[in-house]
């Protein structure tokens, strides 16, 4: 510690896991965004990533809510929220929004997307796993080609709204630390607007590389029309987002308000590692110069030629660059923002502890359960365009 | 002779009937308006206020009738610290060093313009002589608590209504049902609140809430032993509170932000933050 | 109607149904009386124990301890301060007594010399003023005035005395500048020495020729200020 901080700053209050939760719900909203691409904008290039993304996003959004069950003191008393929410609070408000997301949008979207097959599944298979596909029909069992109309079409109604409950989801996130007047690092008009263009980053970079594994995984030949495309929006995705920071970034150095002597300090002392090298460097500027060459996104079949074998090994890397990009810039905010007194004259530290249930083993297995959930997800209801049932039986 | 201090049987006294005297009526009426004019026309034209009667000999506390606040004078603060061991003997504070209903600070500004400021646990473990003595433009004391602000961003962000602001302007933490989140601690410009590591909920300075309903002061305002602490109401005359607001310039803690604190300084430095 | 829409719509009904169910039997009975809070926290928050029973306590019990303390330089001091809570001593005085420290570290809590407490606060330089006594061996702690008037002026007025002890204004004495009616070493808020109020009383030195003093035409060197708004008379070399 030096300098001044006032003696109750000496503790962390919101650890790890709270760098955990905006990084899931970005990836959900990202994920949702690019399933949104193919479904309302019609970009068929990445059809084969439609319902890929649509699972991860229902398995991250699953797990999103347990860092934040495990950080509270009193997590037998969540429910609070739900029954005297203040609808002053960001906090209070997000539940709401947490759940409208997850029941109205996502929920319904997939339902509305995979009731066919369900329907189909359901008569294909045996024992419990038959009752658990009728289950998940809710009983609407008609495949005549009337309900798939509707079905369609409310799909594509429901990702309209879609669109802008991703963007509410996690640029509430954004508001819940942009609001907060005290922490001169976090009150910013730009947070949620920031927190979302990087959640798009996130969430595309994360379907590419689900998608590029689960194909290798599964030995078939990877669409390089789908993973061409991917890259390109996830590079035309990184140039707002790098624009938007940048400017966050320029704004505050040129208004120089009181803060900026002690962020400046926060910056060089505390956060180099992971604001200059991780989030800035590794996470923006090398998947920007690898997609801007690789990807046909400047030019069409790329800036540079470069064979698909090569482009795959850039888009990964690339790819996984941008998470950890990502996951810093969530770290850099949440930890940042506690990392300086709001005295304005001191600085402290931050000890990860190991075990604990705020500590990174606590972390680790958070971050591995959504990938364990979308496998389960995954066998229940296969997302692979090659798995898509036929209808063996008339429709009635 | 019945003794002064003996109760009577009977109690209240009946009123003994009036022995026989021959009065004037009419100089009698005469006297007795003039003797009511003469004591009431100070009080009718507002030269002579009546004294408030004190709030405790009528009947429970009523919140709705008190407004609280405390003013912090600067120039009078020894940094003894004295406020704060009392606050922590009284509200049972966690006696760990980042735990503090209220602390002191002191702040060492030198000529070439820089800085210090420092806090060993609080104030608690007093404060060590100062180097390079020479140096030194100015140095004092300044004490630390909830600012208990009119316009509170931490009851603003509390999800669930856990903290809030009573009717007598005080901010409190309902223990029984902070879920612990620590937005409210983060929302805090001042630092004035933290988790509490047994009860893992919201702590903070409650004006002795539990002390002020009863007609006590705060246990800091007890403590002090210069009177750098002055505890009142305000909207209210008869106040400690209200002498102090008149005689000094005032200032409050981070003014931009808006928070709208009830923690008057009195001598404030600009450096203070 | 296609079939999905009514199923669809039961979930939802169901499910909405059993929030609103909870909320009203979950939600505790006296939200929302008197704000967005319990209104019975307020009472549970006020019902805590007392630690500290208050100055008016003691008067009841111990008035002529109260009568000399009020009378004394530690008026303002509260009898908790330095004898602890006493509220378990009100309620049961018998059973419990407070109990308070005869040793010096009380009294230099509040007394032992530092700089960033406010001028004309009393206090002493533990290390040199009567090391290793008890302070109550000669200061009656409800009535602590001196027992013997402070003979220099560097017993209260330490950091004058030491700014100046540095400077080239060394080899004046106090008086020298400032008249100290003898008074004041026993009243000393009331009686208050004086301070000069003019350049010419600089000039007796710094004016007039012979004196050995740095010298200066009072007529032409800044005639609009007073001497001590440049030079602190205390420290003159520091401007």
């Amino acid at each position: 510690m030096q300098g001044y901080i006032y003696p109750n700053e000496f503790e962390l209050q919101w650890s790890l896991l709270i760098v955990l939760y905006p990084y899931l719900t970005g990836l959900v909203a990202g994920a949702f965004i690019l399933a949104s691409l193919e479904r309302v904008f019609n970009v068929r290039e990445v059809q084969p990533t439609y319902r890929l993304a649509l699972l991860t996003a229902l398995a991250f959004l699953i797990v999103a809510p347990l860092p934040l069950m495990a950080h509270l003191g009193h997590p037998e008393r969540a429910f609070e929220m739900f029954l005297t929410p203040n609808k002053r609070s960001a906090m209070a408000m997000f539940g709401f929004v947490y759940a409208w997301y997850l029941m109205v949008v996502l929920l319904l979207e997939i339902w509305f997307d995979y009731r066919r097959d369900i329907v189909i599944w359901a008569r294909q298979s045996t024992g419990i796993r038959r009752w658990i596909y009728y289950g998940l029909t809710l009983g609407a069992t008609d495949l005549s080609p009337r309900t798939l109309a509707f079905d369609d079409s409310a799909g594509r109604w429901i990702t309209v709204i879609g669109i802008p409950s991703a963007f509410l989801l996690h640029g509430y996130v954004g508001f819940i630390f942009g609001s907060v007047k005290a922490n001169p690092w976090w009150s910013s008009v730009l947070m949620p607007v920031v927190f979302l263009f990087s959640a798009i980053v996130s969430g595309i970079a994360l379907v590419l590389v689900i998608y590029m594994l689960t194909t290798m995984l599964r030995w078939r030949k990877i669409d390089m029309a789908c993973l061409d495309k991917l890259a390109q929006f996830l590079f035309y995705a990184l140039i707002v987002d790098a624009s938007l920071e940048s400017l966050d970034f320029i704004h505050r150095l040129y208004e120089a308000e009181e803060s900026i002597d002690i962020l400046a300090q926060l910056v060089q002392n505390r956060l180099f590692i992971s604001l200059i090298v991780l989030q800035l460097l590794i996470g923006t500027l090398i998947p920007l110069v690898a997609l801007g060459f690789a990807s046909p996104a400047l030019r069409k079949g790329g800036f540079l030629r470069i064979p698909p074998e090569l482009r795959q090994l850039i888009y990964l890397v690339a790819a996984v660059f941008v998470q950890i990009g990502i996951f810093s810039i969530r770290w850099n905010v949440v930890i940042g923002g506690q990392l300086f007194s709001k005295s304005l004259r001191g600085l402290t530290v931050y000890k990860v502890q190991l075990l604990g249930i705020e500590g990174l083993a606590m972390t680790m297995v958070l971050l591995a359960l959504p990938f364990v959930i979308l496998w389960v997800l995954a066998k229940l209801l296969p997302p692979w365009p090659d798995r898509v049932p036929q209808d063996d039986v008339a429709a009635t | 002779m019945p003794d002064a201090h003996d109760m009577p049987d009977s109690w209240p006294r009946e009123a003994e009937p009036p022995k026989e005297v021959r009065v004037d009526r009419r100089a009698f009426l005469a006297n007795l308006l003039a003797a009511a004019a003469a004591a009431g026309s100070p009080i009718l034209l507002g030269a002579v206020r009546l004294p408030r009667l004190a709030a405790q000999d009528d009947g429970p506390y009523d919140a709705s009738e008190h407004y609280y606040g405390i003013g912090l004078d600067v120039n009078k603060c020894i940094g003894c610290a004295r406020c704060v061991a009392a606050c922590k003997t009284e509200n049972d504070v966690p006696l760990e060093p980042h735990y503090f209903n209220t602390w002191i600070e002191r702040y060492i500004l030198r000529t070439d313009g820089s800085v210090e400021v420092e806090s060993p646990n609080g104030g608690l473990d007093g404060f060590a002589g100062i180097e390079n003595a020479g140096t030194v433009l100015r140095t004092f004391f300044v004490p630390k608590l909830c600012n208990h602000c009119e316009n509170p961003p931490c009851v603003q962000v509390c999800p669930v209504g856990a903290t809030f602001v009573s009717q007598d302007g005080v901010v409190l933490v309902d223990e029984d049902y902070c879920v612990g989140c620590r937005y409210c601690i983060q929302a805090c410009p001042y630092g004035a609140r933290y988790l509490h590591p047994e009860k893992r909920v919201a702590g903070k300075c409650t004006f002795c809430y539990h002390r002020i309903t009863k007609g006590l002061v705060p246990a800091c305002v007890e403590a002090c032993p210069t009177g750098a602490r002055v505890f009142g109401e305000l909207e209210n005359r008869a106040t400690p509170l209200a002498r102090f607001m008149r005689f000094n310039d005032l200032q409050v803690l981070k003014p931009n932000l808006n928070t709208k604190p009830k923690a008057y300084y009195a001598n404030l430095d600009y450096e203070v933050r | 109607m296609p079939q999905q829409v009514p199923r669809l719509l039961a979930v939802f009904a169901v499910v909405i149904a059993a929030l609103i169910v909870a909320r009203r039997v979950l939600t505790p009975p006296t939200f929302g009386e008197l704000g967005h809070y319990r209104a019975v926290a307020v009472d549970s928050i006020a019902a805590r124990p007392v630690k500290y029973a208050g100055r008016r306590a003691c008067a009841a019990c111990h008035s002529p301890v109260v009568e000399q303390h009020a009378g004394g330089n530690h008026a303002g001091v509260s009898c908790e301060v330095c004898h602890g809570p006493a509220a378990a001593h009100v309620a049961a005085p018998l059973d419990t007594k407070p109990v308070i420290s005869r040793d010096r570290a009380l009294c230099e809590r509040c007394h032992a010399f530092n700089p960033s407490r406010p001028l004309g606060f009393a206090q002493i330089d533990t290390v040199m003023h009567n090391p290793r006594m008890p302070c109550i061996g000669c200061h009656r702690p409800h009535t602590p005035e001196p027992p013997v008037a402070p003979q220099d002026c560097s017993a209260c007025h330490g950091q004058f005395a030491r700014q100046k002890a540095v400077s080239r204004h060394a080899a004046l004495a106090c008086e020298t500048c400032h008249e100290t009616p003898v008074e004041h070493r026993t009243n000393p808020r009331a009686i208050r020495p004086t301070k000069p109020t003019t350049r010419a009383f600089c000039g007796q030195c710094h004016g007039s020729p012979d004196t050995g003093a740095p010298q200066v035409d009072l007529r032409t060197h800044n005639q609009s200020y007073v001497c001590w708004q440049c030079h602190y008379p205390h420290y003159p070399e520091a401007n």
